[in-house]
């Protein structure tokens, strides 16, 4: 029993799953659980309480039982002792303020990410404020590599998104080609078929990869189909570079998705098979995104930015190239507008960054929540600023397949030029070589086509 | 309208001929490294219609009285979700009725019915405006043609798909057919889908009990396309007894483009 007296009234949350749920700030997802807090009083009540509540704790109180739930198992048998050592002391305050100290560095935050629990993030976020979010994400480092080096100080990436509502090839190669002349696409050029069925999958896994063939590029395609359908296509021989799959964090979300722990495994080891990395062995894509679990009925009485840190516990096991927490994208029930969808985004990016992993965001809103594009730029430049990994790039912000709002190419260069953020070092050496970008860090002058392209018949 | 002009503040992309390969925002140009002016205005003209579409509230005078002009018999029914911020937060309240609209089924209910038409604003009040009428009023012949017995058209404000359950339910109507404004994309504020489910039962029928005809708008699928797989759907969970998952649609579909002629990027 978790309990306090605060300003003449008395509080008691029955269970750390409950207190989390009621710590948590305001989100529609939460209130349409029913796990949210009754009114602002009780919040905040809950976030002083789980204040003093012990880090150890985590360890011995299972938000979900650990004999129902395999990420729970996964979470537990797996954390390491010596790396939670030296801060295995810290109530979930002290460790807050630890981790704004000076003694948070780069290297004592990557030391301690192995020693870090999902549910240890989550709580602590949510005595965080935006700044305190963007302060102690900008000081971890998270290095992948498979053709190129994502994750650098001073650079960002960009997802590059050509979807089409048909999966018309041309119109594919299309969005493509207009993608790479911005300078959009270093973290992946990764296609959403609209029908995942094997034979669209493989047209475009073909498709991409002669892209990526014929012009060089240090960069990494994935088609975002079902990790059984990219699993098939690996045994016919389909040159998968990245295996994809959305991922939540309770075992029955995660097998409303279709998948398990098992299969996951299984879809790493076929792409470690095929060493199509050049530089390093990354070469998993994960999507995550708060509320999946509630909208599949199976969040198990979590508040749905803890059910969503517990994702990450399962994206860590299997060493990704790039976790994308598509934030906006699944409507007002769970993010109701603008203020909620910014912070969701940047709790995000803290607990992956704190536990290790390369944290993308995909920016974005649908025409039901009430966001524009004023708040995506508010997000945008401070997910930036926190250093986020990478962000989508679609044509005009306008993803005409999944019918959303997302971030386009034109955002990053915005990024590019307030922040000096670029792009891979070894994506950027290919820009500049064929004049795409000049060596300002921005797009070059010209009033033809880059010579590289100009022979190109789609 | 201001068009996109080489100037020294406004750079064309050269590759500007790839447009007609994909209705993607593609070859914009820039303003610096920006949206041009141009861009950024169509931009939001597409956002507002889209807004609009969630936002303003459907008519239902004027869409009772538009089918009374045709002959249709209409029911005007709520949802628990009191207003649009309720309805967009709290998705379970769009799928149960009101009790008075439940006194007003009951009042209505004969035996039973072999069909019930149900109208929900949705996520698209423009979709229900625009499409609504005349999808219904080219539908209804052929459901007469085959001697269905029709219960009037139930038109629900502020409802999901699942409300099409309880009202067949209550009515005893065996084939339930909803037509409800979709999500709005920025290129389709106005897409209508159709849910139809075989004997319909309240917070028993799922989606995957439910056959989908979506994207029913002037730049998608065409009301007669909409109607042959309606029918095609109706005869068979007629003939089968079901609906969902286990009923394909196995009509053919002419919606994938036709395949353009090779195209150089420049041209």
């Amino acid at each position: 029993m978790y309990k306090t007296y605060l300003a003449n009234v008395s509080y008691e949350f029955k269970t750390l799953r409950n207190l989390l749920a009621k710590a948590s700030p305001p989100r529609s997802g939460d209130f349409l659980a029913g796990v949210a807090a009754s009114n602002h009083r009780e919040r905040v009540a809950a976030q002083w309480v789980l204040a003093d509540v012990p880090l150890k704790q985590f360890l011995t109180e299972a938000l979900v039982p650990y004999e129902h739930d395999e990420v729970t198992r996964l979470i537990l048998d797996d954390h390491n002792a010596s790396a939670f050592a030296p801060i295995s002391h810290l109530t979930v305050g002290d460790f807050r303020n630890w981790l704004l100290s000076p003694h948070a560095n780069t290297q004592a935050l990557s030391a301690l990410a192995p020693g870090l629990t999902p549910e240890m993030v989550a709580a602590t976020s949510k005595l965080m404020r935006i700044q305190d979010l963007i302060l102690v994400a900008k000081k971890c480092q998270v290095l992948t590599r498979f053709r190129n080096t994502l994750g650098l100080n001073n650079r960002l990436s960009t997802r590059l998104q050509p979807n089409h509502p048909t999966d018309h090839p041309q119109g594919i190669t299309a969005s493509i080609i207009d993608g790479l002349m911005y300078g959009c696409g270093d973290a992946v050029i990764g296609i959403n078929p609209a029908t995942d069925n094997m034979s669209a999958t493989l047209r475009l896994l073909h498709l991409v990869s002669d892209v990526i063939e014929r012009y060089q590029i240090p960069t990494q395609a994935c088609v975002l189909a079902h990790i059984t359908t990219t699993l098939a296509a690996i045994e016919l021989h389909a040159p998968v570079d990245l295996v994809f799959q959305s991922i939540a964090g309770t075992q029955r979300a995660n097998s409303s998705f279709g998948i398990n722990l098992n299969l996951l495994n299984e879809g790493h080891h076929a792409a470690l098979a095929l060493q199509r990395g050049s530089l390093g062995k990354q070469c998993m894509y994960f999507e995550t995104g708060q509320g999946s679990a509630l909208s599949a009925n199976a969040h198990e009485g979590l508040d749905q930015q803890t059910c969503e840190a517990r994702a990450y516990a399962v994206a860590r096991k299997f060493d990704p190239l790039l976790v994308n927490t598509v934030v906006g994208f699944i409507g007002p029930e769970y993010l109701y507008d603008g203020k909620q969808i910014i912070r969701a985004a940047l709790e995000d990016h803290f607990c992956g960054k704190l536990l290790g992993l390369p944290m993308g965001c995909d920016i974005c809103y649908t025409n039901h929540a009430e966001a524009d594009q004023d708040d995506m730029d508010m997000l945008l430049t401070q997910f930036a600023v926190a250093g986020g990994t990478f962000i989508m790039g679609v044509p005009g912000a306008d993803d005409i397949m999944l019918n959303y709002q997302s971030t386009s190419f034109h955002d990053a260069l915005y990024l590019r030029q307030v922040l000096g953020l670029k792009p891979a070092p070894e994506f950027e050496h290919w820009l500049i070589n064929h004049g795409i970008f000049n060596t300002e860090n921005t797009l070059a002058e010209r009033s033809e086509l880059p010579k590289l392209f100009q022979s190109h018949t789609l | 309208m201001m068009t996109i002009l080489p100037t020294s503040t406004v750079q064309p992309d050269p590759w500007i001929s790839l447009r007609q390969l994909t209705p993607a925002r593609i070859a914009l140009g820039r303003a610096g490294i920006s949206l041009t002016t141009h861009a950024q205005l169509e931009f939001q003209l597409a956002h507002a219609l889209a807004r609009d579409a969630v936002h303003i509230p459907l008519d239902f005078s004027a869409l009772s009285q538009q089918f009374t002009q045709h002959g249709i018999n209409t029911l005007q029914l709520q949802t628990q979700a009191a207003n649009q911020q309720l309805f967009l937060q709290r998705p379970d309240l769009g799928k149960l009725l009101t009790n008075a609209s439940i006194e007003r089924l009951r009042y209505e209910s004969k035996p039973s019915y072999d069909v019930v038409i149900v109208i929900a604003d949705g996520l698209s009040s423009s979709a229900i405006s625009h499409h609504a009428v005349p999808l219904v009023t080219h539908l209804l012949p052929h459901l007469q043609h085959q001697a269905l017995h029709l219960a009037p058209v139930c038109l629900v404000q502020h409802g999901r798909v699942a409300i099409g359950d309880p009202i067949a339910q209550q009515l005893n109507a065996t084939l339930c057919i909803v037509l409800i404004g979709e999500r709005p994309g920025l290129s389709s504020p106005d897409s209508l889908g159709i849910y139809f489910t075989y004997q319909a039962q309240a917070g028993l029928s799922t989606d995957a009990d439910r056959n989908c005809i979506s994207n029913i708008h002037q730049q998608g699928l065409s009301y007669s396309q909409a109607i042959t797989k309606l029918l095609y759907l109706l005869n068979q969970a007629t003939q089968r007894k079901l609906s969902g998952v286990l009923l394909k649609d196995e009509t053919t579909d002419d919606a994938t483009l036709p395949s353009p002629a090779p195209l150089a990027l420049l041209d």
